[in-house]
Protein backbone atom coordinates (compact mmCIF):
# COMPACT_ATOMS: atom_id res chain seq x y z
CA UNK A 1 0.00 0.00 0.00
CA UNK A 2 1.73 3.35 -1.51
CA UNK A 3 -0.22 6.53 0.05
CA UNK A 4 1.31 8.26 -3.23
CA UNK A 5 -0.66 5.70 -5.81
CA UNK A 6 -3.93 6.50 -3.48
CA UNK A 7 -3.06 10.53 -3.93
CA UNK A 8 -2.57 10.41 -7.42
CA UNK A 9 -6.02 8.87 -8.17
CA UNK A 10 -7.89 10.98 -5.20
CA UNK A 11 -6.16 14.25 -7.25
CA UNK A 12 -7.80 13.10 -10.52
CA UNK A 13 -11.20 12.37 -9.43
CA UNK A 14 -11.38 15.09 -6.99
CA UNK A 15 -10.55 17.72 -9.61
CA UNK A 16 -13.08 15.71 -12.03
CA UNK A 17 -15.89 16.53 -9.36
CA UNK A 18 -15.21 20.45 -10.31
CA UNK A 19 -15.38 19.87 -13.99
CA UNK A 20 -18.84 18.36 -13.94
CA UNK A 21 -21.46 20.63 -12.39
CA UNK A 22 -22.46 18.14 -10.11
CA UNK A 23 -19.70 19.64 -7.06
CA UNK A 24 -20.67 22.98 -7.68
CA UNK A 25 -24.59 22.15 -7.70
CA UNK A 26 -24.04 19.80 -4.32
CA UNK A 27 -22.01 22.75 -2.46
CA UNK A 28 -24.37 25.19 -3.62
CA UNK A 29 -27.28 23.22 -2.58
CA UNK A 30 -25.88 22.15 0.63
CA UNK A 31 -24.85 25.86 1.62
CA UNK A 32 -28.31 27.04 1.05
CA UNK A 33 -30.19 24.32 3.35
CA UNK A 34 -27.63 24.87 6.08
CA UNK A 35 -27.70 28.47 6.08
CA UNK A 36 -31.73 28.76 5.77
CA UNK A 37 -31.15 26.25 8.37
CA UNK A 38 -28.96 28.17 10.62
CA UNK A 39 -30.63 30.94 10.72
CA UNK A 40 -33.64 29.95 11.21
CA UNK A 41 -32.67 27.68 14.50
CA UNK A 42 -30.79 31.13 15.27
CA UNK A 43 -33.86 33.46 14.91
CA UNK A 44 -36.24 31.11 16.82
CA UNK A 45 -33.53 30.49 19.33
CA UNK A 46 -33.40 34.19 20.03
CA UNK A 47 -37.38 34.96 19.96
CA UNK A 48 -37.60 31.90 22.88
CA UNK A 49 -34.95 32.73 24.92
CA UNK A 50 -36.57 36.78 24.74
CA UNK A 51 -39.63 35.23 25.62
CA UNK A 52 -38.41 33.50 28.55
CA UNK A 53 -36.93 36.54 29.87
CA UNK A 54 -39.78 38.49 29.65
CA UNK A 55 -41.94 36.08 31.55
CA UNK A 56 -39.44 35.02 33.81
CA UNK A 57 -39.74 31.45 33.05
CA UNK A 58 -36.10 30.99 34.54
CA UNK A 59 -33.23 29.70 32.28
CA UNK A 60 -34.30 29.01 28.49
CA UNK A 61 -32.94 26.11 26.23
CA UNK A 62 -28.85 26.53 26.05
CA UNK A 63 -27.40 27.02 22.47
CA UNK A 64 -25.90 23.41 22.16
CA UNK A 65 -29.65 22.02 22.60
CA UNK A 66 -31.63 24.69 20.78
CA UNK A 67 -28.97 24.89 17.78
CA UNK A 68 -25.94 22.62 17.97
CA UNK A 69 -27.92 19.76 18.14
CA UNK A 70 -30.49 20.39 15.41
CA UNK A 71 -27.93 22.13 13.22
CA UNK A 72 -26.12 18.98 13.00
CA UNK A 73 -28.26 16.38 13.09
CA UNK A 74 -29.93 18.33 9.90
CA UNK A 75 -26.79 18.31 8.24
CA UNK A 76 -26.47 14.57 8.57
CA UNK A 77 -30.11 14.48 6.65
CA UNK A 78 -28.42 16.53 3.91
CA UNK A 79 -25.69 14.82 3.38
CA UNK A 80 -27.71 11.46 3.39
CA UNK A 81 -29.69 13.07 -0.13
CA UNK A 82 -26.37 14.28 -1.40
CA UNK A 83 -23.89 11.34 -1.03
CA UNK A 84 -25.16 9.67 -3.68
CA UNK A 85 -24.01 12.51 -6.29
CA UNK A 86 -21.28 12.35 -4.96
CA UNK A 87 -20.12 8.86 -4.94
CA UNK A 88 -22.12 7.77 -7.83
CA UNK A 89 -19.71 7.96 -10.73
CA UNK A 90 -16.64 6.71 -8.86
CA UNK A 91 -16.58 3.43 -10.03
CA UNK A 92 -19.17 3.01 -12.60
CA UNK A 93 -18.05 5.77 -14.63
CA UNK A 94 -14.82 4.52 -14.63
CA UNK A 95 -15.90 0.68 -16.11
CA UNK A 96 -18.59 2.72 -18.39
CA UNK A 97 -15.76 4.58 -20.29
CA UNK A 98 -13.15 1.21 -20.36
CA UNK A 99 -10.75 3.85 -18.20
CA UNK A 100 -10.66 1.00 -15.46
CA UNK A 101 -9.15 -0.82 -17.57
CA UNK A 102 -6.32 2.06 -17.50
CA UNK A 103 -5.77 1.77 -13.75
CA UNK A 104 -6.39 -1.81 -13.28
CA UNK A 105 -3.06 -2.00 -15.85
CA UNK A 106 -1.18 0.99 -13.85
CA UNK A 107 1.39 -0.76 -11.42
CA UNK A 108 -1.20 0.35 -8.73
CA UNK A 109 -3.08 -2.11 -6.52
CA UNK A 110 -6.93 -2.24 -6.03
CA UNK A 111 -6.62 -1.33 -2.58
CA UNK A 112 -4.43 1.86 -3.81
CA UNK A 113 -7.10 2.62 -6.08
CA UNK A 114 -10.45 2.09 -3.57
CA UNK A 115 -8.68 4.17 -0.91
CA UNK A 116 -8.14 6.75 -3.66
CA UNK A 117 -11.52 6.79 -4.71
CA UNK A 118 -12.57 7.16 -1.11
CA UNK A 119 -10.36 10.06 -0.58
CA UNK A 120 -11.40 11.88 -3.11
CA UNK A 121 -14.72 12.21 -1.76
CA UNK A 122 -13.99 12.45 1.55
CA UNK A 123 -12.17 15.90 0.73
CA UNK A 124 -15.22 16.79 -1.08
CA UNK A 125 -17.12 16.46 2.22
CA UNK A 126 -14.81 17.73 4.41
CA UNK A 127 -14.69 21.02 2.67
CA UNK A 128 -18.07 20.87 2.70
CA UNK A 129 -17.98 20.39 6.30
CA UNK A 130 -14.97 23.04 6.98
CA UNK A 131 -17.34 25.63 5.44
CA UNK A 132 -19.68 25.21 8.02
CA UNK A 133 -17.08 26.36 10.79
CA UNK A 134 -18.81 29.96 9.97
CA UNK A 135 -21.89 29.07 12.16
CA UNK A 136 -20.20 28.13 15.05
CA UNK A 137 -18.14 31.00 15.02
CA UNK A 138 -20.78 33.41 14.37
CA UNK A 139 -22.09 31.70 17.55
CA UNK A 140 -19.14 32.31 19.75
CA UNK A 141 -18.96 35.77 18.47
CA UNK A 142 -22.77 36.09 20.32
CA UNK A 143 -22.95 34.13 22.74
CA UNK A 144 -21.09 31.47 24.74
CA UNK A 145 -22.03 28.04 23.14
CA UNK A 146 -20.16 24.93 24.77
CA UNK A 147 -17.02 23.99 22.60
CA UNK A 148 -17.35 19.96 23.64
CA UNK A 149 -20.84 19.25 21.76
CA UNK A 150 -19.37 20.73 18.27
CA UNK A 151 -16.21 19.29 18.30
CA UNK A 152 -17.64 15.94 18.95
CA UNK A 153 -20.48 16.86 16.20
CA UNK A 154 -18.11 17.21 13.65
CA UNK A 155 -15.71 14.37 14.43
CA UNK A 156 -19.55 12.34 14.18
CA UNK A 157 -20.64 13.89 10.96
CA UNK A 158 -17.64 13.46 9.49
CA UNK A 159 -17.91 9.71 10.18
CA UNK A 160 -21.13 9.01 9.44
CA UNK A 161 -20.96 11.09 6.07
CA UNK A 162 -17.77 8.50 5.71
CA UNK A 163 -20.36 5.41 6.22
CA UNK A 164 -22.38 7.30 3.62
CA UNK A 165 -19.53 7.10 1.20
CA UNK A 166 -17.95 4.07 1.65
CA UNK A 167 -21.50 2.46 1.19
CA UNK A 168 -21.89 4.30 -2.14
CA UNK A 169 -18.82 4.17 -3.14
CA UNK A 170 -19.64 0.11 -3.27
CA UNK A 171 -22.70 0.55 -4.91
CA UNK A 172 -20.64 2.41 -7.84
CA UNK A 173 -18.85 -0.60 -7.76
CA UNK A 174 -21.21 -2.64 -8.73
CA UNK A 175 -22.82 -1.16 -11.74
CA UNK A 176 -21.97 0.82 -14.71
CA UNK A 177 -24.73 2.71 -14.91
CA UNK A 178 -24.17 5.99 -12.15
CA UNK A 179 -28.38 6.36 -11.78
CA UNK A 180 -28.35 3.29 -10.81
CA UNK A 181 -25.78 3.11 -8.11
CA UNK A 182 -26.70 6.55 -6.77
CA UNK A 183 -30.72 4.77 -6.26
CA UNK A 184 -29.31 1.95 -4.49
CA UNK A 185 -27.06 4.48 -2.25
CA UNK A 186 -29.99 6.61 -0.98
CA UNK A 187 -32.23 3.73 -0.73
CA UNK A 188 -29.82 1.43 1.37
CA UNK A 189 -28.39 4.60 3.11
CA UNK A 190 -32.47 5.25 4.51
CA UNK A 191 -32.13 1.88 5.33
CA UNK A 192 -29.26 2.10 8.02
CA UNK A 193 -30.44 5.61 8.52
CA UNK A 194 -33.92 4.87 10.01
CA UNK A 195 -33.79 0.89 11.40
CA UNK A 196 -33.96 1.49 14.10
CA UNK A 197 -37.64 2.80 13.93
CA UNK A 198 -37.77 -1.12 13.45
CA UNK A 199 -36.41 -1.70 16.84
CA UNK A 200 -39.44 -0.60 18.91
CA UNK A 201 -41.81 -2.60 17.05
CA UNK A 202 -39.53 -5.66 17.78
CA UNK A 203 -39.14 -7.81 20.95
CA UNK A 204 -36.09 -6.67 23.21
CA UNK A 205 -32.95 -8.50 21.67
CA UNK A 206 -33.82 -7.65 18.24
CA UNK A 207 -34.65 -3.99 19.06
CA UNK A 208 -31.22 -3.76 20.48
CA UNK A 209 -29.35 -5.37 17.39
CA UNK A 210 -31.25 -2.76 15.29
CA UNK A 211 -30.81 -0.08 17.15
CA UNK A 212 -26.69 -1.07 16.89
CA UNK A 213 -27.11 -1.51 13.42
CA UNK A 214 -28.57 2.55 13.05
CA UNK A 215 -26.27 4.85 11.70
CA UNK A 216 -27.92 7.70 13.44
CA UNK A 217 -28.39 6.31 16.63
CA UNK A 218 -24.61 5.69 17.06
CA UNK A 219 -24.69 9.84 16.26
CA UNK A 220 -26.59 10.76 19.78
CA UNK A 221 -23.46 10.36 21.73
CA UNK A 222 -21.59 12.85 19.46
CA UNK A 223 -24.55 15.49 19.38
CA UNK A 224 -24.42 15.60 23.14
CA UNK A 225 -20.27 15.92 23.25
CA UNK A 226 -19.88 12.07 24.24
CA UNK A 227 -16.75 10.81 22.14
CA UNK A 228 -17.92 7.04 22.90
CA UNK A 229 -14.95 4.69 21.22
CA UNK A 230 -17.91 1.72 20.46
CA UNK A 231 -19.59 4.60 18.53
CA UNK A 232 -16.31 5.54 16.71
CA UNK A 233 -15.60 1.95 16.21
CA UNK A 234 -18.77 1.38 14.93
CA UNK A 235 -18.47 3.90 12.17
CA UNK A 236 -14.79 3.11 11.45
CA UNK A 237 -15.92 -0.55 11.13
CA UNK A 238 -18.75 0.24 8.45
CA UNK A 239 -16.39 2.18 6.42
CA UNK A 240 -14.27 -0.10 6.33
CA UNK A 241 -16.24 -2.89 5.83
CA UNK A 242 -17.79 -1.08 2.93
CA UNK A 243 -14.26 -0.48 1.20
CA UNK A 244 -13.83 -3.98 1.63
CA UNK A 245 -16.47 -5.36 0.01
CA UNK A 246 -15.94 -2.73 -2.92
CA UNK A 247 -12.33 -4.56 -3.36
CA UNK A 248 -13.72 -7.73 -3.51
CA UNK A 249 -16.18 -6.60 -5.97
CA UNK A 250 -14.19 -5.42 -8.41
CA UNK A 251 -11.54 -8.01 -7.64
CA UNK A 252 -14.28 -10.51 -9.24
CA UNK A 253 -14.49 -8.00 -12.15
CA UNK A 254 -11.85 -9.21 -13.62
CA UNK A 255 -12.40 -13.24 -13.01
CA UNK A 256 -15.58 -12.79 -15.01
CA UNK B 1 10.67 -10.31 -23.46
CA UNK B 2 7.50 -11.88 -23.06
CA UNK B 3 6.78 -15.58 -22.35
CA UNK B 4 3.63 -17.13 -22.90
CA UNK B 5 3.18 -20.71 -22.40
CA UNK B 6 0.09 -23.05 -22.12
CA UNK B 7 -2.32 -20.09 -21.87
CA UNK B 8 -5.95 -20.60 -21.56
CA UNK B 9 -9.16 -18.68 -20.42
CA UNK B 10 -12.47 -19.81 -20.06
CA UNK B 11 -15.44 -17.62 -20.30
CA UNK B 12 -17.77 -20.22 -18.27
CA UNK B 13 -17.38 -23.40 -20.37
CA UNK B 14 -16.15 -21.82 -23.46
CA UNK B 15 -12.59 -21.50 -23.98
CA UNK B 16 -11.17 -17.92 -25.42
CA UNK B 17 -8.25 -18.79 -25.97
CA UNK B 18 -6.96 -22.18 -25.24
CA UNK B 19 -3.26 -23.46 -25.15
CA UNK B 20 -1.44 -20.32 -26.32
CA UNK B 21 2.13 -20.46 -26.13
CA UNK B 22 4.74 -17.85 -27.89
CA UNK B 23 7.63 -16.04 -27.61
CA UNK B 24 8.80 -12.67 -27.86
CA UNK B 25 12.23 -11.30 -28.15
CA UNK B 26 13.31 -7.63 -27.06
CA UNK B 27 13.08 -5.24 -29.70
CA UNK B 28 10.77 -6.99 -31.87
CA UNK B 29 7.10 -6.34 -33.34
CA UNK B 30 5.20 -8.78 -33.23
CA UNK B 31 1.97 -8.68 -35.27
CA UNK B 32 -0.97 -10.36 -33.60
CA UNK B 33 -3.72 -11.54 -36.68
CA UNK B 34 -7.17 -12.81 -36.22
CA UNK B 35 -10.39 -12.45 -37.08
CA UNK B 36 -12.85 -11.03 -34.62
CA UNK B 37 -13.81 -13.25 -31.74
CA UNK B 38 -9.95 -14.95 -32.07
CA UNK B 39 -9.49 -14.21 -28.88
CA UNK B 40 -7.02 -11.01 -29.19
CA UNK B 41 -8.02 -8.82 -26.99
CA UNK B 42 -8.19 -11.65 -24.49
CA UNK B 43 -4.61 -12.72 -24.94
CA UNK B 44 -4.08 -9.26 -24.01
CA UNK B 45 -5.78 -8.58 -21.15
CA UNK B 46 -4.04 -11.44 -19.51
CA UNK B 47 -0.50 -10.10 -20.79
CA UNK B 48 -1.16 -6.74 -19.09
CA UNK B 49 -2.65 -8.21 -16.03
CA UNK B 50 -5.86 -7.11 -16.23
CA UNK B 51 -7.60 -10.38 -15.94
CA UNK B 52 -6.09 -14.01 -14.75
CA UNK B 53 -6.10 -16.88 -16.93
CA UNK B 54 -7.28 -20.09 -16.04
CA UNK B 55 -4.36 -22.17 -17.00
CA UNK B 56 -0.73 -21.42 -17.98
CA UNK B 57 1.60 -18.57 -17.36
CA UNK B 58 3.03 -15.23 -18.87
CA UNK B 59 6.25 -13.77 -18.20
CA UNK B 60 6.87 -10.42 -19.03
CA UNK B 61 10.28 -8.55 -18.44
CA UNK B 62 11.31 -11.67 -16.41
CA UNK B 63 8.28 -11.24 -14.22
CA UNK B 64 5.23 -13.45 -14.19
CA UNK B 65 2.16 -11.68 -14.54
CA UNK B 66 0.33 -13.15 -11.72
CA UNK B 67 3.04 -13.30 -9.38
CA UNK B 68 4.35 -9.83 -9.64
CA UNK B 69 1.22 -7.96 -11.35
CA UNK B 70 2.85 -4.65 -10.61
CA UNK B 71 5.77 -5.11 -11.19
CA UNK B 72 4.77 -6.47 -15.31
CA UNK B 73 2.76 -3.37 -15.43
CA UNK B 74 5.50 -0.80 -14.59
CA UNK B 75 7.31 -2.23 -18.06
CA UNK B 76 3.81 -1.96 -19.65
CA UNK B 77 2.06 0.12 -22.03
CA UNK B 78 -1.42 -0.55 -22.74
CA UNK B 79 -3.62 0.45 -25.22
CA UNK B 80 -7.03 -1.46 -24.95
CA UNK B 81 -9.81 -2.00 -27.83
CA UNK B 82 -11.65 0.95 -26.63
CA UNK B 83 -9.30 4.17 -25.70
CA UNK B 84 -9.62 4.25 -22.40
CA UNK B 85 -9.69 8.13 -22.04
CA UNK B 86 -11.91 10.77 -19.57
CA UNK B 87 -13.95 13.12 -21.99
CA UNK B 88 -14.03 15.93 -19.72
CA UNK B 89 -10.03 16.09 -18.84
CA UNK B 90 -7.82 17.96 -21.20
CA UNK B 91 -5.26 15.85 -23.41
CA UNK B 92 -2.40 17.48 -21.31
CA UNK B 93 -4.04 17.00 -17.80
CA UNK B 94 -4.40 13.39 -19.11
CA UNK B 95 -1.49 12.28 -20.03
CA UNK B 96 -0.19 13.84 -17.31
CA UNK B 97 -2.46 11.39 -14.81
CA UNK B 98 -1.50 8.50 -16.65
CA UNK B 99 2.48 9.67 -16.35
CA UNK B 100 2.24 9.60 -12.52
CA UNK B 101 0.34 6.81 -12.61
CA UNK B 102 2.89 5.01 -14.28
CA UNK B 103 5.20 6.06 -11.69
CA UNK B 104 7.38 8.73 -13.88
CA UNK B 105 9.41 10.99 -11.69
CA UNK B 106 7.83 14.25 -11.02
CA UNK B 107 10.06 16.25 -12.05
CA UNK B 108 10.37 14.43 -15.44
CA UNK B 109 6.32 14.21 -15.83
CA UNK B 110 6.14 17.46 -17.90
CA UNK B 111 9.12 16.59 -20.49
CA UNK B 112 7.62 12.87 -21.20
CA UNK B 113 4.45 14.24 -21.72
CA UNK B 114 5.52 16.89 -23.99
CA UNK B 115 7.93 14.16 -25.52
CA UNK B 116 4.70 12.37 -26.16
CA UNK B 117 2.15 14.72 -27.55
CA UNK B 118 5.13 15.96 -29.94
CA UNK B 119 5.87 12.20 -31.07
CA UNK B 120 1.83 11.49 -31.24
CA UNK B 121 1.64 14.98 -32.89
CA UNK B 122 -1.41 15.57 -30.61
CA UNK B 123 0.53 18.92 -29.88
CA UNK B 124 -2.44 21.31 -31.05
CA UNK B 125 -5.00 19.73 -29.14
CA UNK B 126 -3.22 19.38 -26.39
CA UNK B 127 -5.32 21.80 -24.24
CA UNK B 128 -8.78 20.53 -25.45
CA UNK B 129 -11.33 18.32 -23.88
CA UNK B 130 -10.89 14.55 -24.95
CA UNK B 131 -14.66 14.90 -24.65
CA UNK B 132 -14.44 17.18 -27.58
CA UNK B 133 -11.82 15.42 -29.93
CA UNK B 134 -12.70 13.14 -33.62
CA UNK B 135 -12.77 9.33 -32.82
CA UNK B 136 -9.39 9.53 -33.93
CA UNK B 137 -7.49 11.48 -32.65
CA UNK B 138 -9.23 10.11 -28.99
CA UNK B 139 -7.44 7.19 -30.16
CA UNK B 140 -4.19 8.83 -30.50
CA UNK B 141 -4.63 9.92 -27.09
CA UNK B 142 -4.95 6.64 -26.10
CA UNK B 143 -1.87 5.22 -27.65
CA UNK B 144 0.08 8.53 -26.35
CA UNK B 145 -1.03 7.57 -22.87
CA UNK B 146 0.78 3.93 -23.41
CA UNK B 147 3.96 5.46 -24.67
CA UNK B 148 4.21 8.58 -22.03
CA UNK B 149 6.11 6.29 -19.17
CA UNK B 150 8.50 5.21 -22.28
CA UNK B 151 7.77 1.23 -21.30
CA UNK B 152 10.11 -2.14 -22.27
CA UNK B 153 7.07 -3.42 -23.80
CA UNK B 154 4.28 -2.16 -25.50
CA UNK B 155 0.77 -4.17 -25.93
CA UNK B 156 -1.22 -2.08 -28.46
CA UNK B 157 -4.81 -4.11 -29.26
CA UNK B 158 -5.65 -2.60 -32.64
CA UNK B 159 -3.81 0.38 -32.38
CA UNK B 160 -5.35 1.82 -35.46
CA UNK B 161 -9.16 1.25 -35.51
CA UNK B 162 -10.66 4.64 -36.52
CA UNK B 163 -8.33 6.49 -37.76
CA UNK B 164 -7.85 7.93 -41.37
CA UNK B 165 -5.66 7.10 -44.14
CA UNK B 166 -3.26 9.72 -43.47
CA UNK B 167 -3.26 9.14 -39.74
CA UNK B 168 -2.89 5.56 -40.38
CA UNK B 169 0.17 5.70 -41.83
CA UNK B 170 1.33 8.18 -39.63
CA UNK B 171 1.06 6.22 -36.65
CA UNK B 172 2.33 2.91 -38.48
CA UNK B 173 5.25 4.64 -38.58
CA UNK B 174 5.11 5.63 -35.26
CA UNK B 175 4.94 1.80 -34.07
CA UNK B 176 7.64 0.62 -36.94
CA UNK B 177 10.22 3.45 -34.91
CA UNK B 178 9.21 1.93 -31.83
CA UNK B 179 11.38 -1.39 -32.43
CA UNK B 180 14.60 -1.86 -31.39
CA UNK B 181 14.29 0.07 -28.20
CA UNK B 182 10.93 -1.36 -27.34
CA UNK B 183 9.27 -4.68 -27.54
CA UNK B 184 5.63 -4.48 -29.19
CA UNK B 185 2.94 -6.43 -29.65
CA UNK B 186 -0.29 -5.13 -31.61
CA UNK B 187 -3.33 -6.85 -32.49
CA UNK B 188 -5.35 -6.33 -35.73
CA UNK B 189 -8.27 -8.30 -37.55
CA UNK B 190 -6.67 -6.01 -40.69
CA UNK B 191 -4.02 -7.53 -42.76
CA UNK B 192 -2.29 -4.33 -44.18
CA UNK B 193 -1.85 -3.27 -40.89
CA UNK B 194 0.60 -6.35 -39.81
CA UNK B 195 2.28 -6.52 -43.15
CA UNK B 196 3.34 -2.47 -42.64
CA UNK B 197 4.51 -2.94 -39.44
CA UNK B 198 5.57 -6.60 -38.01
CA UNK B 199 8.18 -8.06 -38.26
CA UNK B 200 6.70 -11.11 -36.98
CA UNK B 201 3.38 -12.48 -37.10
CA UNK B 202 1.01 -14.91 -34.99
CA UNK B 203 -1.84 -16.04 -36.45
CA UNK B 204 -4.92 -17.17 -34.24
CA UNK B 205 -7.90 -18.27 -34.95
CA UNK B 206 -10.93 -19.46 -32.28
CA UNK B 207 -8.01 -18.88 -29.57
CA UNK B 208 -5.59 -20.92 -31.38
CA UNK B 209 -2.54 -20.08 -32.65
CA UNK B 210 -2.24 -21.20 -36.23
CA UNK B 211 0.64 -20.19 -37.48
CA UNK B 212 3.37 -17.98 -36.41
CA UNK B 213 6.00 -16.95 -38.71
CA UNK B 214 7.62 -13.85 -40.05
CA UNK B 215 5.87 -12.15 -43.20
CA UNK B 216 8.10 -13.63 -45.63
CA UNK B 217 8.45 -17.59 -44.34
CA UNK B 218 4.81 -17.02 -44.17
CA UNK B 219 4.04 -16.08 -47.70
CA UNK B 220 6.47 -18.95 -48.71
CA UNK B 221 4.72 -21.36 -46.79
CA UNK B 222 1.64 -20.47 -48.54
CA UNK B 223 2.54 -20.02 -51.67
CA UNK B 224 4.12 -23.26 -51.92
CA UNK B 225 1.99 -25.77 -54.22
CA UNK B 226 -0.13 -22.35 -55.47
CA UNK B 227 -0.86 -20.79 -58.72
CA UNK B 228 1.47 -20.31 -61.74
CA UNK B 229 1.31 -18.43 -64.64
CA UNK B 230 2.89 -18.99 -67.87
CA UNK B 231 3.28 -17.81 -71.05
CA UNK B 232 3.59 -19.43 -74.21
CA UNK B 233 4.03 -19.24 -78.07
CA UNK B 234 1.93 -22.60 -78.91
CA UNK B 235 -0.62 -23.15 -76.62
CA UNK B 236 -1.73 -26.93 -78.18
CA UNK B 237 -3.88 -28.75 -76.84
CA UNK B 238 -1.84 -31.47 -76.45
CA UNK B 239 1.00 -29.80 -74.51
CA UNK B 240 -2.02 -28.58 -72.26
CA UNK B 241 -3.33 -31.61 -71.28
CA UNK B 242 0.23 -32.97 -70.97
CA UNK B 243 0.66 -30.22 -68.36
CA UNK B 244 -2.64 -31.36 -66.84
CA UNK B 245 -1.84 -34.73 -66.37
CA UNK B 246 1.06 -34.29 -64.25
CA UNK B 247 0.89 -35.05 -60.74
CA UNK B 248 -0.09 -32.91 -57.96
CA UNK B 249 -1.43 -30.07 -60.80
CA UNK B 250 -5.37 -29.57 -59.99
CA UNK B 251 -6.64 -27.53 -62.80
CA UNK B 252 -5.02 -25.47 -65.92
CA UNK B 253 -7.11 -23.00 -67.29
CA UNK B 254 -6.40 -21.34 -70.65
CA UNK B 255 -6.35 -17.87 -71.57
CA UNK B 256 -5.29 -17.35 -74.93
CA UNK B 257 -1.87 -17.65 -74.67
CA UNK B 258 -2.05 -17.77 -71.30
CA UNK B 259 -1.70 -20.66 -69.15
CA UNK B 260 -3.09 -20.59 -64.70
CA UNK B 261 -1.76 -23.91 -63.38
CA UNK B 262 -3.17 -24.66 -60.26
CA UNK B 263 -1.66 -26.89 -57.98
CA UNK B 264 -2.97 -28.73 -55.25
CA UNK B 265 -2.33 -27.69 -51.85
CA UNK B 266 -0.01 -29.72 -49.99
CA UNK B 267 2.00 -31.39 -52.89
CA UNK B 268 5.23 -31.92 -54.03
CA UNK B 269 7.44 -28.86 -55.98
CA UNK B 270 6.09 -29.29 -59.55
CA UNK B 271 6.86 -26.35 -60.88
CA UNK B 272 10.59 -27.90 -62.48
CA UNK B 273 8.20 -30.55 -64.32
CA UNK B 274 5.35 -28.10 -65.59
CA UNK B 275 8.59 -26.08 -66.80
CA UNK B 276 10.34 -29.55 -69.05
CA UNK B 277 6.71 -30.44 -70.29
CA UNK B 278 6.37 -27.40 -72.30
CA UNK B 279 9.67 -27.62 -73.29
CA UNK B 280 9.61 -30.99 -74.42
CA UNK B 281 5.99 -30.12 -76.05
CA UNK B 282 7.67 -27.23 -78.24
CA UNK B 283 5.19 -25.04 -76.24
CA UNK B 284 7.64 -21.93 -76.32
CA UNK B 285 7.77 -20.69 -72.68
CA UNK B 286 8.03 -16.98 -73.04
CA UNK B 287 7.30 -16.45 -69.27
CA UNK B 288 6.62 -18.19 -66.08
CA UNK B 289 5.77 -16.54 -63.06
CA UNK B 290 4.26 -17.33 -59.71
CA UNK B 291 1.56 -15.39 -58.83
CA UNK B 292 1.50 -13.31 -56.22
CA UNK B 293 -0.45 -13.76 -52.93
CA UNK B 294 -1.51 -11.34 -51.13
CA UNK B 295 -1.80 -12.05 -47.16
CA UNK B 296 -5.41 -11.71 -47.19
CA UNK B 297 -5.44 -14.74 -48.78
CA UNK B 298 -2.63 -16.63 -46.73
CA UNK B 299 -4.92 -15.02 -44.09
CA UNK B 300 -8.25 -16.55 -45.22
CA UNK B 301 -6.41 -20.48 -46.04
CA UNK B 302 -4.47 -20.08 -42.03
CA UNK B 303 -7.96 -19.71 -40.60
CA UNK B 304 -9.97 -22.44 -42.69
CA UNK B 305 -7.33 -24.85 -41.29
CA UNK B 306 -8.63 -27.89 -39.72
CA UNK B 307 -9.16 -27.65 -36.37
CA UNK B 308 -10.14 -30.55 -34.24
CA UNK B 309 -13.75 -30.17 -34.15
CA UNK B 310 -14.20 -29.22 -37.54
CA UNK B 311 -12.89 -31.19 -40.38
CA UNK B 312 -13.93 -29.13 -43.27
CA UNK B 313 -11.67 -26.55 -44.59
CA UNK B 314 -8.52 -26.47 -46.48
CA UNK B 315 -5.25 -28.19 -45.52
CA UNK B 316 -2.09 -26.18 -46.43
N1 LIG C 1 -16.69 -11.18 -20.86
C1 LIG C 1 -16.87 -12.20 -21.71
N2 LIG C 1 -17.74 -13.19 -21.41
C2 LIG C 1 -17.91 -14.24 -22.24
N3 LIG C 1 -17.28 -14.40 -23.39
C3 LIG C 1 -16.40 -13.44 -23.76
C4 LIG C 1 -16.15 -12.30 -22.94
N4 LIG C 1 -15.23 -11.53 -23.55
C5 LIG C 1 -14.91 -12.15 -24.70
N5 LIG C 1 -15.61 -13.31 -24.83
C6 LIG C 1 -15.50 -14.27 -25.95
O1 LIG C 1 -14.16 -14.67 -26.08
C7 LIG C 1 -13.81 -14.77 -27.44
C8 LIG C 1 -12.57 -13.95 -27.71
O2 LIG C 1 -12.87 -12.59 -27.58
P1 LIG C 1 -11.82 -11.43 -27.82
O3 LIG C 1 -12.46 -10.15 -27.44
O4 LIG C 1 -10.55 -11.78 -27.15
O5 LIG C 1 -11.64 -11.51 -29.39
P2 LIG C 1 -10.80 -10.54 -30.35
O6 LIG C 1 -9.84 -11.40 -31.07
O7 LIG C 1 -10.24 -9.42 -29.60
O8 LIG C 1 -11.91 -10.06 -31.35
P3 LIG C 1 -12.13 -8.62 -32.04
O9 LIG C 1 -11.33 -8.60 -33.29
O10 LIG C 1 -13.59 -8.60 -32.34
O11 LIG C 1 -11.73 -7.56 -31.08
C9 LIG C 1 -15.01 -14.32 -28.24
O12 LIG C 1 -15.65 -15.46 -28.75
C10 LIG C 1 -15.89 -13.62 -27.26
O13 LIG C 1 -17.24 -13.82 -27.56
MG1 LIG D 1 -10.50 -7.44 -29.67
Amino acid sequence: MNFKNAWIISKKDFRTYFTSPIAYIVIAGFMLIMGWMFFYTLSHFEMQSMQYQQYNMGKGPSITDAIIRPLYGNMNVIFLFLVPFITMRLFAEEKKLHTFELLMTSPVTLTEIVLGKFLSSLLLISIMLGITIVYPIILFVGGNPDLGPIVTSYIGTLLLASCYLSLGIFFSSLTENQIVAGSLTFASALFFWLVNWASQASGPTWGEVLNYLSLISHFNNFSQGLLNSSDVIYYLSFIGLGLFLTHRVLDSYRWR
Amino acid sequence: MIQVSHLTKLYGPRAAISDLSFEVKKGEIVGFLGPNGAGKSTTMKILTGFMPASEGSAKIAGYDVFENPIEVKRNIGFLPENPPVYPEMKVQDYLQFAAELHQVPREKVRAAVDQVLAKTSLGDVRKRLIGNLSKGYRQRVGLAQAMVHNPAVLILDEPTVGLDPKQIIEIRELIKGLGGEHTVILSSHILPEVTATCERIIVINKGRIVAEDTLDQLTARIKRGLIYSMLVKNPAQEGVSAIRNIPGVQTVTQVGPKLVVEIQPGSPEVRDQIVETAVKREMGVLEFSTEKVSLEEIFLQLTTIETPNETAGVAV
